[in-house]
């Protein structure tokens, strides 16, 4: 088959995202050439600051290197520019007289700096900030002159005014608004920020306007003068007064452009052949100069070259992190709150240097600005991106700090620019904040993905993860945009999200893994570790008795109904019901624990035994024995029901004002077998003392005189949670209908692995209140829903003992040689 | 010398699970894909030593339950970008009886 042409025009970012996306989805398809004005294969643009400061070399920030254009076969022109496009003929003419012709074409002509008409700006030492030449011509004046210019007090103007400062430049910056990054900030931060930046040499002219620049006797420029008469030495002036979109070429071929070249929604022109991508583009009105929402442009623009058809770009919100060493800023979405309706809430402590606003709409989060303490920048964000209502946490939203970052695993340290290099910012993989650093400048990352698969930080417990993203932020500026959590794709065999997932199960009545696959369109034949377990929960929790549980697809511990250890060897965790046990099966365990010598015996946190140091093959050995004396699987293993944990309650307690045991033993009889996205702990306190620590399990159960206070989404783990308030009961039935209910709504909505505490936190305390409390209809028809599915359910451990199939499962292979 | 050994029958391995043979070399993890082919994998990820035959097995590869490494089944190489290798004994089904060779 004749392979079609793609050419592509510009060589940046943009476009050899483009390319990449298009080579993941369809290898084959185009024989692609590349033209590139610049002489240098395709490199990161943002990294360009930390090159000027001395940072980072140019080695260090290319993104493909020559051998890669070379290894998929694409034709790179470097060095040339694309003179003119003959829509007719379909061709392109490069500026030495060449044509390619082509089937597809891409546009990616990024941006051209602006340079206001000022008399004196052609001189030498004038130069906008852009790429590499500008960069190195800066990085050679700060070797030889002394006074620099920077020209617009923008996110680039700056990071130039630092570098040369870096460089040790005097350096003045001059800016036509009132106050810094007007685009980015309101006045009040950027008064901190300027603050900041004067503290570390920088100066500022506001509120002037660039008149000339004057000819010095070698013929350089000179010095700066403005409209008010005043004049400043200038050995070199950095002109960064905004950015336009590079549409010439488009224009020329009577494309139709508008303040960038028009793109619909599958990043097409308006001539079907040609598509455009990156900062030459106007889509809906909108050009991005920040390379987040450039990447999902391409990525749509890759997904209808490659013939696939069914991706759309509906537009970015965009936020903003001045890649400034040591400063801290951060803003996103709309923040000026100069619109009615609309309210600010605000923290200013000036001799402290933080300044947060949050700007709020219908309680709906819609920009956030942050200085000096911009920890919950990625959380604010995600949360604009959700549209999540926030009335219910409304008076305590400013005050989420460090929300996004877990309890334990980084000493306390909340603040990643806080951090030397050598800080310990995971925990669990021992992972510094300098290997991260390292890593997202060296090999060109992007994404808390990129960094979790690179570097294993924020990969196991997901502690850090708040952290890894401000590190992430910081290194890499603007480029850093966390997902819509509604659109994040559940791993890399799919573009579908968890909700878009569990709805089609529903919808479609979906009752295989192979048939949500076939249904969806799953990239990868059978899935991966990631997807299957998560198909498989919401299978049989959405079609119970109809979904057939598939064993393989579940992680090794729910396989084995036993928890792996470091060594292979696993634990065991017989049930005791409400943490009661007797003498009888005490004297059992003994019985076990020495007759196939458990080197270790232990209490959980949950009030039971566990066993550990068990080899696979005993496993069904010990469970015999356990079962004689009628005990079964405690499921310390699974995303399930773990424990109730009681206190002594009224039945011994002299202070117990409801039998807390009593209470727990039926709850956990009632749950025993119940799957669900993650783990599930509850508790049952006798009393507001609260001694079985109620307040940090996913459903916690207070007694008190007149009934029991049910409090639901605690958590102890990671990020210490405290459980919320759902409702008072007076009776028993009331508390398990009432938790079921919470506990089915959980296991019907939730996504895999989202402890209670998540799944509240993104639906809303009050829509699980409308389903749970307030409809006594809904009420009755989750809990029937939740008692339907668990009826049948049969003790693991048993059937392992009796069934041979399943205990095959667990035996070692020994060779038999035979001879010849 | 390499031999050839009768492991077990096909139908005693599930699909996309495994089964571990007792070896003087230590544990071996027979893999048995979707689509029935088998693989021979010394049952250690070169990670931290994980048991690799209590892994999700998925296409060609599998997960390590420790840690989530991912290595090839065919050649036991680590899948970008994580590093290692596990090493892979060669595996035929004849007659649906799984046979392994040792060095």
């Amino acid at each position: 088959m004749r392979k079609e042409n793609l050419v592509v025009v510009g060589n940046g970012m943009a476009g050899m995202r483009a390319v990449e996306e298009l080579l993941k989805l369809a290898p084959d398809l185009y024989r692609i050439t590349v033209f590139g004005a610049e002489p240098h294969p395709n490199y990161n643009r943002i990294l360009l600051s930390p090159v000027l400061a001395g940072e980072m070399t140019i080695q260090d920030i290319v993104l493909n290197p020559l051998a890669w254009y070379a290894e998929h076969g694409i034709a790179l022109r470097l060095g040339r520019t694309v003179a003119g496009i003959n829509r007719a003929r379909r061709t392109v003419v490069a500026d030495d007289g060449s044509e390619v012709g082509y089937d597809r074409l891409l546009l990616a002509t990024g941006s051209t700096p602006f340079m206001p008409p000022i008399p004196g700006r052609d001189l030498p030492g004038v130069i906008s900030y852009r790429d590499i030449r500008d960069t190195t011509e800066m990085i050679d004046a700060a070797g030889r002159y002394r006074h620099a210019v920077v020209i617009g007090g923008g996110l680039l103007g700056l990071e130039a005014a630092n570098g040369l400062r870096q460089r040790g430049m005097d350096v003045t910056v001059v800016h036509l608004m009132p106050w810094l990054m007007e685009r980015q900030l309101d006045r009040a931060a950027a008064d901190l920020l300027q603050a900041s930046l004067e503290a570390r040499g920088l100066k500022f002219l506001m509120e002037r306007q660039t008149e000339a620049l004057l000819r010095g006797e070698s013929g350089r420029v000179v010095a700066v003068r403005f409209k008010d008469g005043l004049e400043i030495p200038a050995d070199l002036v950095v002109v960064a007064a905004g950015i336009r979109p590079n549409t010439a070429l488009a224009e020329s071929a009577k494309l139709h452009c508008n303040r960038g070249i028009v793109v619909n929604d599958t990043m097409q022109t308006y001539d079907p052949r040609i598509y455009a991508v990156g900062e030459c583009v106007a889509h809906r009105g909108i050009a991005y100069g920040l390379v987040a929402p450039l990447f999902e442009q391409a990525k749509v623009c890759a997904n209808h070259l490659a013939h696939f058809g069914i991706a759309r770009y509906t537009g970015s919100v965009t936020s903003t992190k001045l890649k400034v060493t040591g400063i801290d800023l951060f803003s996103c979405g709309d923040f000026m709150a100069e619109k009615g309706g609309v309210d600010a809430i605000v923290l200013h402590d000036p001799g402290g240097g933080v300044y947060k606003k949050l700007v709020v709409r219908n309680d709906t989060l819609v920009g956030a600005v942050l200085y000096g303490d911009t920890a919950d920048g990625a959380r604010y964000f995600q949360m604009v991106k959700d549209q999540q209502n926030i009335h219910a946490i409304r008076d305590q939203l400013l005050f989420g700090q460090n929300a996004s970052v877990g309890d334990a695993g980084h000493a306390g340290n909340a603040h990643a620019a806080l951090l030397p290099d050598d800080a310990e910012v995971c925990g669990c993989n021992g992972v510094c904040k300098g290997d991260i650093v390292k890593a997202i400048k060296g090999q060109g990352l992007f994404t808390l993905d990129d960094v979790r698969k690179h570097t294993k930080a924020s990969s196991s417990c997901g502690s850090c993860t708040g952290l890894v993203e401000q590190i992430l932020a910081s290194t890499i500026g603007g480029a850093y945009t966390p997902a819509r959590s509604k659109d994040k794709a559940m791993c890399a065999c799919t573009d579908h999200s968890h909700g878009t997932v569990r709805q089609a199960i529903r919808d479609l009545h979906l009752v295989s893994i192979p048939a949500v696959m076939r249904a969806l369109d799953w990239k990868a034949p059978d899935g991966c570790a990631s997807c299957r377990p998560a198909l498989n929960y919401y299978l049989i929790s959405t079609w119970p008795g109809e979904a057939k549980d598939d064993p393989q697809s579940r992680f090794v511990n729910e396989r084995a109904h036993a928890n792996i250890q470091k060594d292979g060897t696993f634990s065991v965790v017989p049930r005791m019901w409400g943490g009661l046990t007797t003498p009888q099966e005490l004297r059992v365990i003994a019985d076990v624990a020495e007759k196939y010598r458990v080197p270790t015996v232990k209490m959980t946190g949950g009030a039971r035994v566990d066993l550990l140091g068990i080899r696979k093959e005993d496993l069904p050995k010990i469970w015999a024995d356990l079962g004689a004396a009628g005990m079964v699987s405690g499921h310390a293993y699974g995303k399930s029901i773990r424990t109730v944990k009681t206190c002594v309650g009224a039945e011994h307690c002299r202070f117990g004002t409801q039998k807390s045991m009593g209470m727990g033993v039926k709850l956990e009889r009632m749950l025993f077998g119940m799957w669900s996205p993650h783990k599930v702990k509850l508790a049952v306190s006798g009393c507001p003392r609260n001694c079985a620590e109620a307040g940090i399990k996913d459903v916690g159960v207070i007694g008190v005189d007149s009934g029991y206070e049910i409090y639901v989404a605690g958590n102890g783990g990671i990020k210490t949670e405290v459980a919320q308030f759902l409702c008072k009961v007076k009776s028993d039935d009331e508390v398990m209908e009432y938790s079921g209910a919470f506990l089915q709504l959980y296991r019907e909505e939730g996504y895999y692995l989202e402890r209670t505490c998540h799944y509240v936190a993104r639906v809303g305390l009050d829509h699980v209140k409308a389903a749970v409390v307030d409809d006594a209809t809904q009420r009755g028809e989750l809990y029937a829903r939740l008692r339907d599915a668990l009826q049948d359910y049969e003790d693991p451990w048993t059937q392992a003992v009796q069934q041979p199939a399943v205990r095959r499962e667990y035996e070692v292979i020994q060779l038999v040689e035979t001879k010849g | 010398m390499s031999r050839w050994i009768e492991v077990c029958a096909l139908d005693e391995i599930a699909r996309q699970g495994s089964r571990v043979v007792a070896s003087t070399q230590g544990g071996i993890a027979i893999f048995r894909t979707a689509d029935d082919r088998v693989f021979g994998l010394l049952d250690r990820c070169p990670h931290k030593g994980g048991p690799l035959s209590q892994g999700i097995v998925h296409g060609d590869t599998v997960t390590c339950p420790l840690h989530g490494l991912k290595l090839g089944l065919a050649d036991g190489e680590a899948v970008a970008p994580d590093k290692g290798c596990a090493r892979s004994f060669p595996v035929k089904v004849e007659g649906g009886v799984v046979w392994l060779q040792l060095g």
